[in-house]
């Protein structure tokens, strides 16, 4: 057996194990969904970059600075920088004023119903194509870490996906943040390990290895070529380079803050505070992760190289082929099995998301009218929903196919969450004015303006695209804004008016939160 | 020492998703004792009170001009870069040019001002469990 495939498998026994202790430990809704609202402080800030760190960012970014230098390290800036927005403006409000889900939040002043339908609309697109492109990504790197064993990309798809829906279903929100937290755990040490060896590499001087960074040296077209990997330029070209980078950056900062499965993270502690503790360590984590990858990137390119790299299974590569150059097959073993634990960490969270919201915002909010329904109804609805998420999204993954181009779908997902959920929230939580038909039409404006730009850009229309960028975040962001203040000014809701201080609050002081179980 | 009958739900509007002040589930009104009826307080009193007015002024007088601050100088990196690549193309420290070094500027800008806000968040904190011990005083008044 290889090491990799070892590696794999015991992450697989562990977290079933923890699943299994999940499930004994808990029953009802407040556990499924929340954990009983009784993670801590640092365990949630862990399982908040746990859920938040994909596999996009593990490999993904190390594989772009390995290829395309500092660019990929200004890319990875804005990953971060979004967390002030979650901290500053989202996470504390946002816990003291709801129960489970966004739409909590959104529908406390507002005429629930509508709000929250077009709310678990939003909630199920975001996370279905994040999901849909994770998927994609684990089933081809699954197939290239475990080359030697010969499984195919279709059954690594079902495996992951069997995987996730096994904690979501039996574990719950338990279960998945201690994948989260253990797969945080695993990530951070493989990429300070990572970052020790590349610097030992060169002698712990950081001028060699910057002096290695300023003289990479590769193949073009079969020419030798030296580049500085430390000057901008080489991904963001002109002419629209730097507005497309511009426009990503708009939909991290705001729409990391509107991420459904990393704001239920926020109900998982006991109160606000905590929430707040809670985001600090994750950014104390995800800024480190991310400088690091200057070591990572860097040290691909400069002790791999992209021509070796470009060979062995293309820019996703970088990183484990790194580790294999630094430490061997054990290690490159170890760094495979992250990579797994990174993919199905943020698919567990992405698949508690979407059923949460369905169950609670749709089944019992929207169809049942929020009365109460019998007990455990609720939670068996999120099990089903996350059974059938689970099931929808390998089979779509399986039809795309392993060289399906799905980045777009990571895109979209963030630009869905900036332009239609963040304007939504923020306009609740401080415009008295704000309304129903304003958050209807904020959401609806934001979906469909960030699904129609993705569809004329140049990541689905290759030749002569109508719109240039590829992040649709510095149009759809401003028209998602414009939509919710014309749709609110449209009509008067006294009621919405009238609730607007209970929900100010309650926001600004905790009053009438909802508390840990079992204290 | 767990006081009852605080009840600031608002005697309009739909019922709250959310438990009662010092409540661990949401009472429907039939299910409320009586104390608990007379003890519905308006949230609207509650918002115009000088305590929590001063609250709400004091965190705005931070989040405010951090997020601008922080928007600025994120949005500041691929301004520069995109459109002055010149100046951001100048090295710094041997090799390192001012592009890579702003770059990392921006990680430790996050945190600085995640660690003031994190200051300023505990002064928010003080000033709510003041206005809460308020509100508790003048319920054992009311009595």
């Amino acid at each position: 057996m290889s090491p990799a495939l070892l590696m794999f498998l015991v992450f697989i026994a562990v977290t079933l194990w923890i699943t299994y202790w999940a499930a004994r430990r808990s029953s009802g809704a407040s556990a499924f969904f929340a954990a009983n609202r009784q993670i801590s402080g640092w365990q949630n800030g862990v399982a908040v970059a746990g859920d938040y760190m994909s596999a996009a960012s593990f490999l993904g970014i190390a594989g772009i600075i390995a290829f395309q230098g500092y660019d990929g390290f200004m890319y990875s800036v804005g990953w971060l920088v979004a967390y002030l927005t979650v901290l500053l403006i989202v996470a504390e409000p946002l816990r003291n004023a709801g129960k489970y889900t966004m739409a909590d939040v959104l529908a406390y002043r507002l005429s629930p119903r509508p709000v929250r339908a077009m709310a678990a609309l939003s909630t199920l697109t975001v996370s279905t194509f994040y999901m849909i492109a994770q998927m994609v990504g684990a089933g081809a790197l699954v197939a290239l870490l475990l080359k030697e064993t010969g499984i195919s990309y279709e059954a690594a798809v079902i495996g992951v996906g069997i995987l996730m829906i096994t904690y979501v279903v039996f574990g719950g929100m338990l279960a998945t943040t201690w994948v989260q937290i253990i797969k945080a755990i695993l990530l951070m040490t493989g990429t300070v390990l990572l970052s020790v060896l590349v610097l030992a590499h060169f002698d712990f001087s950081l001028g060699k290895f910057f002096h290695a960074i300023a003289h990479v040296t590769y193949h073009e077209n079969g020419v030798p070529v030296t580049k500085d990997f430390l000057q901008p330029g080489l991904r963001f070209t002109p002419p629209y380079g730097a507005l497309d980078l511009i426009s990503l950056g708009l939909a991290l900062i705001f729409g990391t803050a509107g991420l459904p499965h990393i704001l239920i993270r926020f109900y998982t502690v006991p109160d606000a505070k905590t929430a707040r503790i809670s985001v600090v360590w994750a950014m104390a984590l995800i800024g480190s992760f991310y400088i690091m990858t200057t070591f990572l990137g860097f040290g691909a390119a400069t002790i791999v190289g992209r021509d070796v790299i470009a060979v062995n299974g293309g820019t996703n590569m970088s990183a484990p082929l790194l580790a294999q150059a630094l430490g061997g097959d054990i290690f490159f073993a170890f760094v495979a099995a992250i990579a797994f634990a990174t993919i199905l960490a943020v698919v567990a969270g992405l698949t508690i998301s979407a059923s949460t919201s369905f169950a609670h915002d749709f089944y019992t909010n929207v169809i049942h009218h929020g009365r109460a329904r019998r007990a455990g109804e609720e939670v068996w609805v999120a099990r089903v929903t996350a059974f059938v998420v689970g099931a929808v999204s390998i089979l779509i993954a399986i039809l795309l196919g392993p060289t399906a181009n799905v980045a777009f779908l990571v895109a979209l997902a963030f630009a869905v969450a900036a332009s239609a959920n963040l304007p939504v929230i923020v306009l609740s939580l401080f415009w008295r004015r704000f309304n129903t038909s304003g958050a209807v039409a904020g959401l609806g404006t934001g979906l469909v303006a960030s699904i129609a730009l993705i569809l004329v850009s140049p990541s689905i229309m290759t030749d002569d695209p109508l719109f240039p960028l590829e992040n649709p975040g510095i149009v759809s962001i401003p028209l998602g804004f414009l939509g919710a203040v014309l749709g609110a000014l449209l009509r008067q809701e006294p009621t919405a008016e009238a609730r607007f201080a209970e929900l100010l609050v309650r926001a600004n002081t905790g009053l009438g939160a909802e508390r840990a179980v079992g204290h | 020492m767990k006081s009852t009958g605080m009840d600031l739900t608002p005697s309009t509007g739909a019922a709250p998703d959310v438990a009662s002040f010092e409540q661990d589930a949401v009472t429907p009104p039939h299910a409320r004792t009586g104390e608990e009826h007379g003890a519905v307080v308006d949230w609207e009193r509650v918002a115009a009170m000088d305590e929590f007015r001063a609250l709400v002024k004091a965190k705005l007088r931070f989040i405010v001009p951090a997020t601008i601050f922080f928007v600025v100088y994120y949005f500041a990196l691929p301004v520069l870069v995109g459109y002055a690549p010149g100046l951001m193309e100048r090295k710094v420290i041997g090799v390192v040019n001012l592009a890579y070094l702003f770059a990392l500027s921006q990680f430790f800008m996050a945190w600085g001002l995640a660690a003031l806000y994190l200051r300023a968040a505990g002064r928010f904190d003080t000033m709510a469990a003041r206005l809460i011990a308020t509100l508790r005083g003048q319920r054992q008044e009311e009595r």
